[in-house]
């Protein structure tokens, strides 16, 4: 299991956190995650042997949000 | 296509749209004219387009599905200009609120850029510069004048002025010495400090304020809940309602017209750029509120009760009046001091604190001392025996107190203790000590009772004589003395319920439950105190307790600035939907006037960040025009 948080560029209307929100719950091998509207931020788990950080992100930026920092 | 910025793209944007508008003008609707139309459009709509299929994959309908629905129908039925106008504003839009909407977590970015960088410590011997979270405890970290601390730790060298601002929001530096605990994120001014680490990186009190700072602004109010619930039905119910207008009406550009302005944009932004920029100005006075629901409560509360020592008072016994007969006052405390100088009491401590504070260091020991269980202390002093204790002291031995009754009494009635100094009976005379009560404390009480809370009580474990002086000096609206930790939350319950939601407020050292129970639990002085900052809902960083008033008066400016927010973007909503019945509105003005809404929405909140900056706490600072 891994810890991660991503830190994403300005989010700009709540709808947003709605739709990253959507998408975590749908993606295979993410168990827990939180999207932050006012920070910017996703705190999210995943289990590695399922998904990893790169696909996590793909999916993100598809929803058009950049990802600027990954902790 | 080549990848550019969003900044760039919105650059490329605005010329292509400039151009279409001005081909319009001079030769109408040429194919030439429609090109750069449709390359605006493409430009602008292919990022709004993609997100919105992105999202439709998770089921969620937003705004960007809106307004493709919107682009798709326009280029449909031929409305070129309208499409490219569109996308364009929307992008335009959606790129400066989120320049705008930077501005209002400015305060939160500020509090980030604190943060020490970098850290020197001794290891082996010589001095190396490291990483913050690279120090082990335990290690030495040397700091200079202008340099940050990067550790929470104790001195073992050196002294310093410190500018705790970063922590207690106290803008005056404070002189640091040895064995005195410092924070990180603090600035030393002048000085040089060596200090042991105790705690790193995360578990220091500023990476913790920071971490709950960060997760406050996310907690949400009560209100952006239901405003989010709201819209995720409103915008599936609006293009529902618009298939309905063109089913009966037949009139698509009516319809696409109203996807545009119902966009829900202002409605849903209105409360958390609020709420934000309320935290944000909370953090940068030095109160940290726990959360959007909490702002929201903080500023309805009808009853605070205080804890005594500690919170109202400074929680240290002190000299507050020396009375001398037949001897100099400065004799009389120099004996008193050296008198004193074995006693671990914090009555002698008082004593000696005081006596150093106004003579300087006393020389001197008692060549011989014996304590009185109870009573106080015979001690020889350079040849003479005297008495330091309390009446019951002096009445075994003899003395009588008939002449002194008057003042002793009068001590003891404004909830002071008297420690009478003697000598071959007679008294030599009388030093009163309390635990004097916080400067700021009587201006907190005229205020708050100015803001209308209606009751303003004192819970304390202290006995009745006390505090009732405390009471009556601060004008309090009523005092529960003698009470037990749990005495205090049953109190609480029932001051709860006679007047409406209350707030404890407390220093977190003997009231946690108090704290936990009340409606409201805040914490003074909360910095590095880790029990206090867990429990409390608000958290008074310093010891400044009128912040308090502040923070009540931010609380209502936050939710006032919010219902504005909220009271304006449905007017807007309700003008635009008015103006497309009767056909004044088309898509691209009411893009226009929606993007501009929102903008303004966002401004709104920002004003808030000025709160309090100028005059009192309890005026509205105006910092813009509306």
């Amino acid at each position: 299991m891994i810890k991660k948080t991503y830190q994403l560029e300005t989010l700009t209307c709540p709808s947003c956190t709605m739709k990253l929100e959507g998408m975590l719950k749908q993606t295979e091998g993410v168990e827990e995650y939180e999207v932050f509207f006012n920070t910017s931020k996703i705190k999210l788990t995943y289990d590695e042997s399922i998904v990893d950080s790169e696909t996590i992100k793909n999916k993100i930026a598809r929803l058009g949000f950049e990802v600027l920092k990954e902790k | 296509m080549p990848k550019l910025n969003k900044k760039n793209k919105v650059i490329l944007a605005a010329v292509l749209v400039s151009v279409s508008f001005l081909l319009k003008e001079l030769m109408g609707y040429d194919p030439l004219t429609i090109v750069f139309m449709l390359a605006t459009t493409a430009v602008a709509g292919i990022p709004i387009f993609k997100k919105a299929f992105e999202a439709l994959k998770y089921r969620i309908v937003g705004i960007d599905a809106l307004v493709t629905i919107a682009v798709t129908g326009a280029l449909f039925i031929g409305e070129y200009w309208e499409a490219a106008a569109v996308t364009f504003l929307f992008m335009f839009g959606d790129y400066l609120e989120s320049r705008t909407i930077e501005k209002t977590r400015s305060s939160i970015k500020a509090l980030l850029d604190l943060a020490p960088d970098t850290a020197r410590v001794i290891r082996d011997g010589t001095e190396i510069e490291l990483d913050p979270e690279d120090v082990i405890e335990g290690d030495i970290v040397i700091v200079k004048p202008g340099e940050k601390i990067s550790v929470d730790g104790t001195i073992v060298e050196g002294n310093a002025y410190v500018n705790q601002a970063a922590i207690t929001g106290e803008s005056l530096p404070l002189n640091k010495e040895v064995e005195d605990g410092v924070f990180s994120g603090t600035i030393v001014e002048s000085g040089y400090l060596k200090i042991r680490a105790d705690k790193i990186g995360d578990d220091t009190t500023f990476a913790r304020i920071l971490e709950m700072v960060e997760e406050a602004q996310d907690k949400k109010a009560k209100t952006q809940k239901f405003l989010e619930r709201f819209s995720r039905y409103y915008t599936p119910g609006i293009i529902v309602l618009a298939a309905a207008l063109y089913f009966f009406t037949r009139d698509l550009v009516l319809s696409l017209t109203l996807l545009v302005i119902a966009c829900p944009g202002a409605l849903v932004i209105s409360t958390p750029v609020s709420i934000v920029a309320g935290i944000g100005n909370g953090a940068k006075h030095g109160v940290l509120v726990k959360g959007g629901e909490i702002m929201e409560k903080l500023g309805t509360i009808k009853v605070i009760a205080f804890d005594k020592t500690g919170t109202l008072t400074i929680g240290k016994p002190t000299v507050t009046e020396v009375a001398a007969f037949g001897i100099e006052k400065n004799e009389l405390l120099r004996i008193a001091a050296i008198g004193e100088g074995y006693s671990e009491h914090p009555l002698g401590r008082a004593i000696i604190n005081y006596a150093s504070e106004q003579l300087g260091s006393i020389e001197g020991h008692p060549e011989e001392a014996e304590m009185v269980t109870g009573q106080g202390i015979r001690a020889k002093i350079e040849g003479q025996v005297y008495l330091l204790g309390n009446r019951k002291l002096f009445n075994e031995n003899g003395y009588d107190l008939e002449k002194y009754e008057e003042i002793l009494r009068s001590e003891e009635d404004k909830g002071q203790t008297a420690v009478i100094v003697g000598a071959e009976g007679n008294v030599l005379g009388i030093i009163a000590i309390a635990d004097v009560v916080r400067e700021d404390a009587k201006k907190l009480i005229k205020n708050l009772k100015e803001q209308g809370i209606s009751k303003v009580v004192m819970l304390t474990g202290d006995n009745e004589r006390a505090a009732k002086a405390i009471a009556k000096e601060l004008e309090l609206d009523g005092y529960y003395a003698e009470l037990l930790p749990q005495d205090k939350v049953r109190v609480l319950m029932e001051l709860q319920e006679k007047y409406g939601p209350a707030g404890m407020v407390g220093d977190g050292v003997n009231d946690a439950p108090a704290l936990a129970s009340a409606e409201l639990g805040i914490a003074v002085g909360g910095a590095g105190k880790d029990v206090a900052m867990e429990t409390a809902d608000v958290i008074l960083m310093s010891e400044e307790i009128r912040k308090l008033s502040h923070a009540i008066g931010l609380s209502r400016a936050t939710v006032r600035n919010m219902k504005q927010n909220i009271y304006f973007a449905i007017a807007v909503a309700a003008l635009l939907l008015m103006g497309v019945l009767v056909k004044t509105v088309n898509l691209s003005l009411g893009m226009l006037v929606h993007e501009m809404s929102v903008l303004l929405v966002i401004i709104n909140a920002v004003r808030l960040l000025g709160f309090g900056d100028k005059g009192s706490s309890r005026k509205k600072v105006l910092q813009t025009g509306e």
